[in-house]
């Protein structure tokens, strides 16, 4: 052990050093890309407007004015008003809270399970893998979709079981391609190298697997906030996810189709909110894919 | 091949399984029964009508018949339709819902599957571009905003085609399978242009260039097959996903559909027709998966080789 420890400073220095310029490029190569980074700078633009609503917003939450009514967009309401006179701008304001709420939350569960899940079943291989990945398996062919609409229906309709449910359906994906990360890069020779010194798995998968799997995992945490959001939108919409009093722009969207021949204001707002925060999600994410390479490394 | 085939199969049985039992004794653990909603139902009335729907028996007996009359292909009366049974309303609903589906996965693939060809053979130039930003609106566009949006402009303002039904008036079939086929096409175009991408990158289509093919052949012929594996992967899960959005595009457009009488039992907890659509489908998105991964590796040589071989 002596002789070989002093071959891991200079080990360590120069991974650490190859890290740190592999990520620097990867930032470069995302400066670049303008979608990605408008994409970005839209996202970090609605998650302070959603952490600042109750200061920001115009009107509030409660605030109607029957006499009012539904109004188009004016001066005192910039999205206009719904049938109680309530100010379009602060639903879709609150909405965003809720909505933004549920595709962090759910997304941060998925990744929690699917990437431990996936690192345990890479690493330690053999009969462990085999049996966790059938888990898998077995789990990705159930339709979960009917499943969300059965459990909302059974335990009723609180937004505690929906970041639960959504959050496992999701973190299967997430769990093969951290299995799959982890056993190509057990594979590699630097991995071999490491192990043949002597390394202790948990110094194997801090030092090299974890940077290195790392890539793909951002990529597809980016990717999946919007699919999850997209879940929770379309649930609301068939009245099975977010119930009022509280609301999301899912729901927003179900209330602004059923008048949208009056009032298309009400579906088109909350509309352009979700697909804004979709199109930002979905560029940053491709964008991550290409400035970190995820595809291309691995040939 | 026979043996994936065979194991593939073998693994869908316990998956199917879990479904009816987990879905059972969800739909039983709910609360609130299917005959609370009428109060003035006499006490005696009602035991004859949990002794006709067998919901006096003990939950493990109730199982067992379940499964008895699953295994006849028996679904159950319904709770909410007297006098119809499960399989009826089922049955009557599947062939919308299944033409549905059938076009909005034809629009999908036949616009996926060329833009994402086209974009793949001028990447990063203008015929990339186009079609992939087009696909991004595609994906970030669901389908319970675009399908009132369409009907609003279409239907409402243009007056070009009608804004509910199937097959009552002509022309009433587009918008809900453009609605439902949109996201697949985006997806479907994403996936091809990808697979594409990697396949025109490697050996034998540069060995196909060198020995001097034209390029429309080394595409057609050579790239084509290994780069829409991942597309035909892919239907599997869009099958499923199809269904789900049939809920959606049926209760927009006021479908009759399988869709349409999920999210109809489940608001009126029709506890058989719940389950019985539940178990039917859960089987199809699982034979699906089945079909789909089955053809994907059949197209996929290095895979197939690799079966055939007696691997593992």
């Amino acid at each position: 052990m002596t002789t070989l420890q002093s071959s891991e400073p200079a080990d360590l220095l120069e991974n650490a050093e190859m890290g740190a310029s592999l990520w620097r490029d990867a930032w470069q190569r995302l400066r670049k890309n303008k979608m990605a980074v408008g994409g970005g700078i839209t996202l970090l633009l609605f998650i302070v407007i959603a952490l600042l609503t109750p200061w920001l917003a115009p009107y509030s939450y409660e605030a109607q004015n029957l006499d009012l009514g539904a109004s188009p967009p004016s001066a005192a309401h910039w999205l206009g008003t719904d049938v109680f006179g309530r100010d379009v701008l602060t639903q879709v304001m609150y909405g965003g809270r809720v909505s933004l709420a549920v595709g962090f939350i759910a997304t941060a569960v998925a990744l929690l399970i699917g990437v431990t899940w996936g690192a345990i079943a890479g690493y330690v291989g053999g009969r462990v893998d085999a049996v966790m990945m059938r888990i898998v398996d077995i789990l990705y062919a159930l339709p979960f979709m009917i499943f969300i609409v059965l459990l909302m229906v059974v335990f009723g309709r609180n937004v505690l079981l929906l970041f639960l449910a959504i959050g496992a359906v999701e973190w299967l994906t997430m769990a093969r391609i951290m299995r799959s990360q982890v056993q190509s890069l057990r594979q590699q020779e630097f991995v071999e190298a490491a192990i043949s010194l002597g390394l202790s798995p948990a110094a194997i998968i801090r030092r090299h697997v974890i940077p290195n799997a790392l890539g793909p995992i951002i990529v597809y945490t980016t990717l999946t906030i919007p699919s999850v959001m997209l879940l929770e939108a379309f649930l609301s919409f068939l009245g099975l996810g977010i119930q009022p009093p509280q609301t999301s722009w899912g729901l927003l969207i179900s209330y602004g189709a059923e008048t949208m021949e009056e009032y298309p204001w009400l579906l088109i707002f909350p509309g352009l909110a979700l697909t804004t925060t979709l199109f930002s999600l979905n560029f940053l994410g491709d964008g991550l894919r290409d400035a970190l390479d995820v595809r291309g490394s691995k040939d | 091949m026979l043996r994936f085939i065979i194991s593939r199969l073998l693994q869908a049985i316990p998956v199917i399984f879990i479904v009816i039992t987990a879905t059972f004794f969800l739909v039983r653990a709910a609360p609130g029964g299917p005959f609370d909603a009428e109060k003035v139902v006499l006490p005696e009335v009602k035991r004859a009508l949990e002794a006709q729907y067998k919901l006096d028996l003990p939950l493990y007996e109730q199982y067992f018949a379940y499964l008895t009359d699953l295994a006849q292909g028996e679904l159950g009366p319904s709770f909410k339709y007297p006098g119809r049974s499960v399989n009826e309303i089922l049955f009557s609903g599947l062939p919308v819902t299944a033409e549905l589906g059938f076009y909005a996965l034809l629009i999908a693939l036949i616009i996926g599957v060329t833009a994402g060809v086209l974009a793949s053979l001028k990447p990063n130039t203008r015929q990339d571009y186009i079609p992939m930003s087009l696909a991004m609106i595609g994906i970030c566009m669901p389908s319970f905003l675009l399908g009132p949006l369409l009907v609003l402009v279409f239907g409402i303002y243009l007056e070009w085609l009608p804004i509910s039904g199937w097959g009552s008036i002509p022309g009433d079939k587009i918008l809900p399978s453009i609605t439902l086929g949109a996201a697949y096409a985006a997806y479907v175009a994403r996936l091809s242009r990808a697979g594409m991408l990697e396949i025109l990158s490697q050996d034998y289509i540069r060995t196909a260039r060198a020995k001097g093919l034209p390029e429309w052949q080394v595409v057609s012929k050579h790239a084509l097959r290994g780069g829409l594996i991942p597309v035909i992967a892919f239907l599997g899960p869009a099958f499923a996903g199809l269904l789900a959005g049939s809920f959606v595009v049926e209760t927009i457009f006021q479908i009759p559909g399988l869709g349409r009488f999920y999210v109809q039992a489940a608001f009126n907890r029709d506890y058989t027709m719940i389950l019985g659509t539940t178990v039917f489908l859960s089987t199809l998105i699982v034979l699906f998966n089945l079909i789909s991964d089955v053809a994907a590796a059949w197209l996929n040589p290095r895979l197939r080789s690799q079966l055939s071989g007696g691997g593992k």
